[in-house]
C-alpha cells in the first residue's frame, strides 16, 4: 500500500486571518499527505480549520483577511505556494479540482448546465473544437449517472434537484481529469439516501479514474463508508491520523474517542447521546498547553503546561496527546514537547 | 394500471415543455400584472410615435403660420397651434423622439459607467471601494437637478449637454445598486466554484457577477428613464436643454407660459405628453420589479 506515491503533501501549513481583533491562526502547522488514487478524510467540528485547509491548497483563502503564512504544499514535486496566480489558475480545475457543500448555490442560476460545463472544459482545453467540448460534457454527465444527459445540458440549475446538482458539480470538477479532487462537505446539504448515492458515485469515480479524493466532512459515518485514511483536526491542528479501520477500532486521542462515542448506535438504546462537554476554543485563544485540555476527561497537569506534539503509536498511526508519550516510555525533554507553541 | 401509465407520462411531458430560463419566467410574472401591461402599452405607444410619428404628421414642425397663431384645438390642428402658428400635435409627436432619446441614452450611459464603477468597487473593495463610494456620496449630497444645472452651465446649454448632465447625475444611483448586489453575489458559492475551476477574475466579473446583478438594474433603469425625461424637460424649461426651434416638451412648456390664460392648450398637451410617458415608464418599472424581485418569487 505504501508504495503508492504521495501526490499531495501539506507540510507545516499555517493560514492566519488578520482581523481587527487580532491574528487568528485558523490552520496551525498542519501536516498530511494524499497518495495517488487514495480517499483521505479530514474530520472535525465546525470551525476546526478543515475548510480553510482545503481553500489553502487551492489558494482561494479570502484575502484579506486570510493569508497563508508558512509551510509548503507539494503537488508532486512542486510547491504550489511558490506558483504565481496565473500558474495557479492553470492548476485549479486541471490538476486539483474542488466541489463545495451547497449544490444549490454552486451553479450560476442564469446559465444552462451545458453552458457551464462547456465553460469549465474550454478554460483548460483551449484547442478543442465545439463538438469535442460538447461531447465531453455529455460524456461526463453520463458518467456521474445523470439520466437524459443531453436534456440536462439545456436545463437551468433550478430545474434540477439537489442530488442532481451535486452530480453536475462533480462532473464539472472531473471534466479535465484532475489528479486530486477536494470535496468540502459534498453531502452535508443532501438527504441521507442521496448522500449514500453521491458517496458511492465518488468511490466509483475514484476507482475508475484513479482520482485521489480529499474528503472534508464532520460526519464520521461518511468517513467510515468512504475513506481509506483519516486525519482528525481540532482547533486548527491535526490531532490524530490513522487508517480508517484503525481509527474506529482503536481511537487514541480523547477527542477522537469522544467523537466516535457521540455517533448514535442503533443497537444500543440510550436516553441521551454522549456529547463532549464544552465548545471548540476559538483559534488562537489557547495560549498554553493542549488545546483540548479544557474538555478532556483524561487531562492531567502536563496537559495544561506543555503543548503536545504528534506521537507515533505505530507505523500508520499518530496522535497528539501526552498519553501516548508516556505509554511508549519516551521521556520527552521539555524543550522538545513545546516546539509547536 | 395500464391506463394510468400514459397519464403519468403526460404529466411529465407537460412539465418538461414548461422548462424555461430565468428571463422567460420574469416575463410570465410581468404578464400577470395588468397595470404593468398598461404601462408597457403606453411606453410602446410613445416609442412607436417617436419612430413613425414624424411620417404621419403633415405639417412640418417648424412651419410657421402667423395667420393661425394660438388657434384652439380643431379638426385641422388637433392640439391647436402655438404663438408662431406651429401645429402643437406634430411638435409633440416629434418631441417624443427627443424625450425618449434623451431618457434612453442618458440612462444607458449612467448604467454603463455606474455598473463599471460599482462592480470594481464591490469586487475589489478596500481603498478602491472607499474612493468610488465617497465620490458617489458627494454626488448624492447635491439635489440632482441642481447638480445637472451646474454641469450644464459648465458645458454650455444644449440638448446633448443636458443628456450628459442627466447621465452623470444618475451614475451614483446605479453604481451603488450594482456595488451592493456585487457584494452579495461575490460571496455566492458559484463564484468560488468558478475560481476553483481556474477562471480569471475579469471573466468571473463579467460573465458571472454582472449578469446576476442585472435584474435590479433593469428595474431601476426603467424608472430612471422616467426621471431622466422629467429632468430633461425641467432643463428644457429652464432654457438649459434643447434650444429654440427644437420641439422639446419642456421647452414647449416654457414657451407657453406667457399664453397660459388665453391659450391653455399650448401648455396642457405638452404637459400631458410628459405626464403620460413618465407614468408609462413608472408603471412598467413597478411591474418589472414585481416580476424580477426574488422576494416575490414563490
Amino acid at each position: 500500500m505504501s508504495e503508492r506515491q504521495k501526490l499531495l503533501q501539506v507540510k507545516d501549513l499555517q493560514t492566519t486571518f488578520f482581523t481587527d481583533s487580532g491574528e487568528i491562526p485558523a490552520v496551525d502547522h498542519v501536516d498530511f499527505y494524499v497518495r495517488e488514487g487514495e480517499i483521505l478524510g479530514i474530520v472535525g467540528e465546525s470551525g476546526c480549520g478543515k475548510s480553510v485547509t482545503s481553500l489553502s491548497i487551492m489558494q482561494l483563502v479570502p484575502s484579506p483577511p486570510g493569508k497563508i503564512t508558512g509551510g509548503e504544499i507539494l503537488f508532486g514535486e512542486e510547491d504550489l505556494l511558490k506558483k504565481s496566480e496565473k500558474e495557479m489558475r492553470d492548476i485549479r480545475g486541471k490538476d486539483v479540482a474542488m466541489i463545495f457543500q451547497e449544490p444549490m448555490t454552486s451553479l450560476n442560476p442564469l446559465f444552462t448546465i451545458g453552458n457551464q460545463m462547456k465553460e469549465a472544459i474550454s478554460l483548460h482545453e483551449k484547442k478543442w473544437s465545439k463538438k469535442q467540448i460538447t461531447d465531453r460534457a455529455v460524456e461526463m454527465l453520463k458518467l456521474v449517472g445523470l439520466p437524459r444527459a443531453e436534456e440536462v445540458m439545456k436545463e437551468y440549475p433550478h430545474q434540477l434537484s439537489g442530488g442532481m446538482r451535486q452530480r453536475v458539480m462533480i462532473a464539472m470538477a472531473l471534466v479535465c481529469d484532475p489528479k486530486v479532487l477536494i470535496a468540502d462537505e459534498p453531502t452535508t446539504a443532501l438527504d441521507v439516501t442521496i448522500q449514500a448515492q453521491i458517496l458511492k458515485l465518488m468511490r466509483e469515480l475514484n476507482e475508475r479514474m484513479n482520482t485521489a479524493i480529499l474528503l472534508i466532512t464532520h460526519d464520521l459515518g461518511v468517513v467510515a463508508e468512504t475513506c481509506e485514511r483519516v486525519v482528525v483536526m481540532y482547533a486548527g491542528q491535526v490531532i490524530e491520523e490513522a487508517p480508517t479501520q484503525e481509527i474506529f477500532k482503536n481511537p487514541c486521542h480523547p477527542y477522537t474517542r469522544g467523537l466516535i462515542q457521540s455517533v448514535p448506535d442503533m443497537r444500543d438504546k440510550k436516553d441521551r447521546l454522549y456529547s463532549i462537554p464544552g465548545n471548540v476554543p476559538k483559534p488562537g485563544s489557547v495560549k498554553k498547553g493542549c488545546r483540548f485540555a479544557a474538555r478532556c476527561e483524561s487531562a492531567f497537569a502536563r496537559c495544561w503546561e506543555e503543548t503536545p506534539q504528534l506521537y507515533r503509536n505505530s507505523d500508520v498511526h499518530q496522535t497528539r496527546c501526552f498519553l501516548y508519550d508516556e505509554q511508549e516510555g519516551v521521556t520527552t525533554k521539555d524543550g522538545q514537547a513545546t516546539v509547536e507553541s | 394500471m395500464s391506463e394510468l401509465t400514459p397519464k403519468v407520462d403526460g404529466v411529465a411531458e407537460a412539465q418538461l415543455e414548461k422548462t424555461t430560463g430565468p428571463w422567460r419566467e420574469a416575463w410570465i410574472g410581468f404578464r400577470k400584472s395588468k397595470v404593468a401591461l398598461v404601462g408597457a402599452g403606453i411606453v410602446l405607444l410613445f416609442i412607436l410615435l417617436a419612430i413613425f410619428g414624424p411620417l404621419l404628421t403633415k405639417e412640418g414642425i417648424n412651419e410657421q403660420m402667423m395667420a393661425d397663431r394660438l388657434q384652439p384645438p380643431s379638426s385641422e390642428y388637433w392640439f391647436g397651434t402655438d404663438d408662431f402658428g406651429r401645429d402643437i400635435f406634430s411638435r409633440i409627436v416629434h418631441g417624443a423622439r427627443i424625450s425618449l432619446t434623451v431618457g434612453f441614452f442618458a440612462v444607458v450611459g449612467s448604467i454603463v459607467v455606474g455598473s463599471f464603477l460599482g462592480i470594481v468597487a464591490g469586487y475589489y473593495g478596500r481603498w478602491v471601494d472607499t474612493i468610488i463610494s465617497r465620490i458617489f456620496d458627494i454626488m448624492l449630497a447635491f439635489p440632482s437637478i441642481l447638480l445637472a444645472i451646474a454641469i450644464v452651465s459648465v458645458l454650455g446649454p444644449s440638448l446633448r449637454n443636458a443628456l450628459i448632465a442627466i447621465a452623470i447625475i444618475n451614475v451614483p444611483n446605479f453604481g451603488r445598486l450594482i456595488r451592493s448586489k456585487v457584494l452579495s453575489i461575490k460571496e455566492d458559492e458559484y463564484i468560488m466554484a468558478a475560481k476553483a475551476i481556474g477562471m480569471k477574475d475579469f471573466r468571473i466579473l463579467f460573465s458571472h457577477i454582472l449578469p446576476n446583478s442585472m435584474a435590479p438594474v433593469i428595474v431601476q433603469g426603467t424608472l430612471a428613464i422616467a426621471t431622466a425625461i422629467l429632468e430633461a424637460a425641467a432643463l428644457g424649461f429652464l432654457g438649459l436643454g434643447a434650444s429654440a426651434p427644437d420641439p422639446e416638451w419642456g421647452k414647449m412648456l416654457a414657451d407657453s407660459k406667457d399664453y397660459l390664460q388665453n391659450a391653455p392648450w399650448t401648455m396642457i398637451f405638452p404637459g400631458i405628453a410628459i405626464m403620460l410617458t413618465v407614468l408609462g415608464f413608472n408603471l412598467m418599472g413597478d411591474g418589472l420589479r414585481d416580476a424580477l424581485d426574488p422576494k416575490m418569487k414563490s
